[in-house]
């Protein structure tokens, strides 16, 4: 049952000029501009573009700006802004393949043509904190570079794909148009085009979580690294009043190929087989976990059996955007006053029926 | 794309393929030039033709796409900021633009600038004083993350422990 309450129109107007206060904090302090949050929180720009869906570095700066550094909040504005903006259509396909690449590497394979390009990466630094930072003013060294014709960075898959050890990138059905989940509503099962939107867009926690979890056995895939890559692709958009297919500018991403224990068939000798990550921005672990879960839920393909959570398509899906995850949780908060007068009520009448009714306690009189 | 913007000042005849294909060279380096850039050059001109707008300058999506695997079937890999612009000049060329982002002010001077350059004369000042030096400014900025991105390439070695 809802009934309606007025009221608190004051308490909601201080509250929210007492968060503005508390955002904007020690006012001596120069307040953060949006070009210090891209230029120095990036990867915290990145992981709201993607997990929003959106990419925009200012706009995903704002968002974090006015959510006091709240993820879920800032994914949640800037999912809310884009609903107001009208779509002019669908890019080209990416071509990742021809990445301006800023980090690559294999684990599958020491030497492989392009290298390992370790690019901007935390791994091999020690994780002690360091207090050179404590200085904002501390000049910071200018990168190395190392100049000569750049090897072609190929693909690993294109590697394996020679000697026909992989599975082929995945092929939906000739006339299948991709699905979108910002425009139809969810069915399951779902195909994997649809999937991957989802999981792009899942909150990196979640897919994280799971994916460890085939590693620990629940859904075990033996993934290994076949390449992980990050760098600047272009998005490019067929403009009918031009009859051009023009370039509108670079986005970063990163992608992940798992390459996983092999399939055969009596019809077909065994391949390795794939999971996919793709992401916005600079987000390795995101796109790794993506795709162990990409895999994970490939089960139906393979005839393997559902036996763990990631493994679970409607369960993984169902529960990835952090969103409506919170969404759902954090309306647990709102005015239950009625509902719970309802329950309140039922347990007072079963308590009653199970002991005798001169028992009333004061507590149970106070409450009324 | 570094082999697209090689040649911005490219002057072949007047053929409408060519044609095509220079305006393509010029709006995707447009699409990349900073709002100053574009500005710089809008207020140089010392005679500024009238226009008016034929649509936008607006904001709104792109669904951008990937392919399962890198190179399979597309699926949609989520949304970005674009913005776009149409105008029409006096002498009745039309312009058109789009560029990644919100900002609405360099999509309609792109659109008046790739509306401009379809004048030969004009294109010979606006690839002088804007095309050149921006082609110049990304092929020196993808050169640098080249060689930044190279000096973190490994060079494996191998450690030869014990006798023969």
């Amino acid at each position: 049952m809802y009934v309606a309450v007025k009221g608190g129109e004051k308490a909601i107007a201080n509250a929210h000029r007492l968060l503005a206060d508390r955002r904007r904090g020690d006012r001596s302090l120069p307040g953060l501009t949006i070009a210090q949050l891209i230029g120095q929180l990036g990867l915290a720009v990145d992981r709201v573009m993607a997990e929003a869906s959106l990419y925009d570095q200012s706009l995903a700066a704002l968002a974090l700006k006015q959510a006091r550094g709240d993820m879920i909040e800032a994914i949640f504005l800037l999912r809310a802004y884009r609903t107001t903006l009208p779509r002019f259509g669908a890019s080209v396909p990416l071509e990742t393949g021809r990445m301006q690449v800023e980090r690559r590497v294999s684990a599958t394979y020491k030497d492989l043509p392009g290298g390992q390009l370790l690019g901007p990466t935390f791994d091999y630094t020690h994780r002690l904190l360091d207090p050179d930072l404590l200085n904002e003013t501390a000049e910071v060294e200018e990168p190395a570079r190392r100049d000569g014709e750049a090897e072609a960075v190929m693909r690993v898959s294109d590697i394996l794909d020679r000697e026909g050890l992989i599975e082929p990138d995945g092929e939906m059905p000739e006339d299948h148009v991709p699905g979108d989940l910002t425009r139809e509503p969810m069915e399951f099962p779902m195909p994997r085009d649809l999937r991957l939107q989802a999981l792009a867009r899942g909150d990196e926690g979640f897919l994280l979580a799971l994916g460890y979890s085939t590693q620990r056995g629940y859904g075990r895939t033996h993934p290994f690294v076949g390449e992980i890559r990050m760098g600047l692709v272009e998005v490019e958009f067929e403009v009918p009043e031009l009859g051009l297919t023009l370039s509108l500018g670079e986005i970063r991403i990163t992608e992940c190929q798992m390459v996983n224990q092999f399939k055969g068939s009596a019809k077909a000798p065994p391949q390795f087989t794939r999971g996919y990550g793709l992401v916005f921005g600079q987000s390795e672990r995101k796109a790794m976990s993506m795709s162990l879960v990409d895999r994970a839920l490939r089960t139906g393909e393979f005839g393997e059996d559902v036996v763990a959570p990631a493994q679970d398509e409607e369960f993984v899906i169902s529960h990835c955007d952090n969103v409506q995850a919170t969404g759902f949780v954090e309306h647990l908060k709102l005015p239950h006053y009625v509902d719970f007068q309802a329950e309140l009520d039922l347990v007072r009448r079963m308590r009653a029926r199970h002991k005798p009714a001169e028992e009333t306690t004061e507590h149970e009189e106070a409450a009324e | 794309m570094n082999t697209a913007f090689a040649d911005p000042d490219h002057a072949g005849p007047p053929d409408a393929g060519e044609e095509k294909a220079r305006r393509k060279r010029d709006l995707d380096l447009l699409a990349r030039a900073s709002r100053a850039e574009l500005e710089d050059l809008w207020n140089g001109l010392d005679d500024k033709p009238a226009h008016q707008r034929l649509r936008g300058p607006e904001t709104g999506l792109v669904m951008v796409r990937g392919r399962i695997g890198g190179g399979g079937s597309p699926f949609n890999l989520g949304e970005a900021t674009v913005s776009r612009a149409s105008v029409r000049l006096a002498d009745g060329a039309v312009g058109h633009a789009y560029r990644l982002g919100t900002d609405r002010r360099a999509a309609e001077l792109a659109a008046l600038i790739d509306a401009l350059a379809q004048d030969a004369g004009r294109r010979a000042v606006i690839a002088d004083r804007l095309l050149a030096p921006l082609a110049e400014r990304l092929a020196a900025e993808a050169a640098a993350r080249a060689a930044e991105t190279a000096a973190t390439k490994v060079d494996f070695f191998t450690m030869v422990r014990g006798e023969d």
